[in-house]
């Protein structure tokens, strides 16, 4: 492939196999262990939804009763086909009668694994075909309603009633937003249980539930046929249970989810097994429904600088593409991430932007890359955050970006008004159109400033990847080498829930998902 | 209108001649499109107390709403003496905050001992950009955060700690200065948080022993007074700000001052 920034690509294709390698190391690991987020996203594969009286949803009843009467080593699945074999009943009429005290979910004879592959056989081709249904449902409406030429207008919607949310999804997209993100209220990473059914209260933002994502999905299908244009529909597969959402992003057809494979460990100080272990299953889930899972590399640089950081965005963007293929995604379902970020008093900073921007698109060239806008370098007065946000937008189709993250000129202020959302889609939609071809008729300088840049940033990520290759991973983690964060291998909340899988270990969608 | 240059006066918007009063506004008004919610647009502006309301933008934005952007003069201005008098009252601080070397300086010969500061962003809050802002070894806008100050033993302990793991680390690490950061204010959820902390520290009969500082992006001297802390830090504040108030706080009360 050439470039314009004529980078060397024997370096790409050694921080390739060094990323293999870091990745690889951890797959052993990965694969020979379950976490209890894994389990509950297996029962809920299985048709298990609802929740009791106290609000504690089915899936955590269940998988908490299965590892009281020991430990979940091998797998929820098998213990489920066991109430059934043992009750007759469905696995939602079996817990709803276990909450009325009519039958027990432990004590429950051991089947077979035939038996129980059997009695399950039926549920896991219901599960399995609800995904391809709805990925067929997202090709065809893709067809009927074709997108927006990329960068692919992003933006967020935050009231936590997620009624009011349908209402301003509904107007961004009449403004010309391509992508909806539902941002989740904000304790919710760190929740250990997914909330059930509809919710109109959250804290900046709205909690992630199945009826939530249908409410949702339905709105904008409906402002797709209005529109003549297919909206993206965007939510969080990250915290404790990136495994639940995956499950309940392909039963409602997401089209996007957050599903990095190190950002709970460094920003919301989740313990690094469970992170690794849960982001494998949740991405082969994504794989299968064909969800896009977008990185998130652009936080690195709201703690580090953006300019003497901008390698450490390049080398986990590596290190992601790894696990994403180790989890079955395409590259056309990486939306690997990078930020504007760097200081706008910096001399020239507009060209280390173009620089690391084509950087990166360069190097992913089939991966729909996620650009992120200034947040940092961004103070209050809208007016001036206006100005950065278009140079940000200038760069961005300059370099063929696809996933736009529309910046807001009331960023650090509040979550997005109606009218900051006209203002700030309009001024993206105005540098999409007028700047259109420009990319393509640009070639820079030989050893000017940017293809410098490119170089630069490119050598450093290739130094930094050899570097974790020799300390591994947990390593890296433990030195604080992304974001300045340092986490211990043994640290951070979830830990408890990770378990070494027993020989008898029992789950029937990871080969089918394996195989994917 | 006043002349410039009076010591106390009377002031209002500066547009193109001194005291016309001239505002900007923008807002967005739903189930209102066209000349109607031009209308509607200048008649709100009128009962905010703004006159020869220039309606300069009226845009239709889709869902039956319209985004408008106006101009008027303000019948209102502000007395400059009072406000002085008010700023005085209220003890704002006036004087200069020295840099990281200085501070570093003066706590090892002033105080004669390092500080021990603890960070968090307590209960549901998990936006750590504030905290970070002012912990992290990086700092913020040039000014170097607590971690790279020698005489500061800074503890960030991150996202969503409860108040009760605040508390008990406090303890442990025998603390000078809990730094509590909230930036999601939505339905008032930061005003339940802060108090739920300090209801805490009393009854633990902590509260005296502790300087508490809690910061965001809106929160002012004011709320934290009311609240119950020593002091509260809102936007631009600088890490410098931070270890300078702990600093003097300590001294006084260490009464080396």
């Amino acid at each position: 492939m050439t470039g314009k920034l004529t980078i060397d690509h024997g370096i790409v294709a050694d921080c390739r196999d060094l990323a293999r390698r870091i990745t690889g190391d951890l797959m052993g690991y990965i694969r020979a262990h379950t976490t209890d987020s894994v389990e509950r996203s297996v029962v809920r594969l299985l048709g298990l939804d609802g929740a009791d009286k106290s609000g504690t949803p089915y899936p955590n009843v269940f998988v908490e009763a299965a590892a009281r009467e020991g430990g979940l080593s091998s797998g929820a699945a098998g213990r489920l086909a066991d109430v059934m074999l043992k009750t007759d009943l469905n696995p939602n009429d079996a817990v709803r009668a276990a909450e009325k005290g009519e039958v027990l979910l432990t004590d429950v004879p051991r089947a077979g694994k035939d038996e129980r592959e059997r009695v399950l056989s039926p549920l896991v081709d219901g599960a399995i075909g609800r995904i391809e249904k709805n990925r067929a449902s997202r090709e065809r409406m893709r067809t009927d309603h074709p997108m927006s030429e990329p960068p692919l207008l992003y933006v967020i919607v935050a009231t936590g009633n997620i009624h009011e949310d349908v209402i301003q999804a509904r107007s961004a997209a009449q403004m010309g937003a391509d992508c909806i993100a539902v941002i989740r209220s904000t304790a919710q990473s760190l929740l250990d249980y997914v909330p059930y059914g509809p919710t109109t209260e959250g804290f900046g933002g709205t909690y992630a539930t199945q009826e939530n994502f249908r409410i949702m999905r339905e709105a904008l299908d409906e402002a797709a046929e209005e529109l003549n244009r297919y909206i993206y529909l965007v939510n969080y597969a990250s915290g404790l249970c990136m495994p639940e959402i995956a499950v309940m992003g392909a039963f409602e057809r997401l089209d996007m989810l957050l599903n990095d494979s190190m950002y709970g460990i460094i920003f919301r100080d989740i313990n690094p097994y469970r992170t690794f272990i849960d982001q494998h299953f949740s991405r082969m889930i994504n794989a299968r429904a064909d969800i896009i899972i977008n990185t998130g590399e652009d936080n690195y640089l709201t703690t580090a600088d953006a300019y003497d950081a901008a390698h450490t965005v390049l080398a986990s963007d590596f290190i992601n593409e790894q696990f994403a293929l180790h989890s079955h995604l395409e590259p056309g379902q990486m939306g690997l991430g990078h930020a504007f970020e760097i200081d706008p008093e910096r001399e020239n900073g507009f060209l280390l932007e173009l620089a690391q921007a084509l950087l990166i698109r360069e190097i992913f060239p089939d991966a729909p890359i996620k650009y992120m806008p200034p947040t940092k370098h961004v103070t209050g007065n809208i007016f001036q955050t206006h100005l950065v946000d278009m140079l940000f937008n200038v760069c961005s189709v300059m370099t063929g970006q696809t996933i736009h993250l529309v910046g807001m000129l009331t960023e650090a202020i509040h979550t997005p008004f109606v009218g900051d959302r006209y203002l700030s889609v309009r001024g993206a939609r105005y540098a999409r159109n007028n700047l259109r071809g420009l990319g393509r008729e640009l070639r820079f300088i030989d050893d000017g400033v940017i293809q410098n840049r490119a170089r630069e940033v490119l050598e450093a990520a290739h130094g930094m990847l050899g570097e974790i290759a020799d300390i591994g991973l947990l390593g890296a983690l433990e030195r604080g080498m992304f974001a300045d964060i340092k986490r211990t291998p043994d640290g951070g909340k979830g830990r408890r829930g990770v378990v070494e899988k027993a020989p008898d270990y029992f789950n029937p969608f990871e080969a089918i998902l394996e195989a994917t | 209108m006043t002349v410039p240059g009076k010591k106390s006066r009377h002031i209002t918007p500066y547009g193109d001649s001194f005291g016309d009063g001239a505002v900007q506004l923008s807002f967005t008004l739903p189930e209102v499109t066209g000349e109607a919610a031009k209308e509607a647009a200048r008649r709100l502006a009128m009962k905010m107390g703004i006159d020869d309301v220039y309606v300069s933008a009226c845009e239709d934005i889709g869902s039956g709403m319209s985004f408008i952007v106006l101009y008027g003069r303000t019948k209102h201005g502000v007395d400059t003496g009072e406000i002085e008098k008010y700023l005085a009252d209220r003890g704002a601080a006036t004087e200069d905050v020295p840099g990281m070397k200085v501070i570093d300086k003066m706590i090892a010969e002033k105080l004669g001992r390092p500080i021990v500061v603890l960070g968090a962003c307590i209960e549901s809050d998990a936006h750590t950009v504030g905290i970070d802002a002012i912990m992290n070894m990086k700092g913020y806008a040039g000014d170097y955060g607590l971690e790279r100050y020698t005489h500061i033993d800074a503890v960030n302990l991150g996202a969503q700690v409860a108040v009760e793991e605040l508390v008990r680390q406090a303890e442990k690490r025998n603390a000078d200065a809990l730094l509590v950061s909230q930036v999601v204010t939505q339905k008032n959820v930061h005003i339940q948080n802060l108090t739920r902390l300090v209801d805490l520290l009393e009854a633990e009969n902590l509260r005296d022993r502790l300087i508490l500082v809690v910061g965001g992006p809106r929160i002012s001297p004011e709320l934290a007074k009311e609240l119950g802390y020593d002091a509260g830090f809102g936007k631009e504040t600088l890490p410098r700000h931070v270890a300078y108030f702990i600093l003097n706080k300590l001294l006084e009360s260490e009464g080396t001052s």
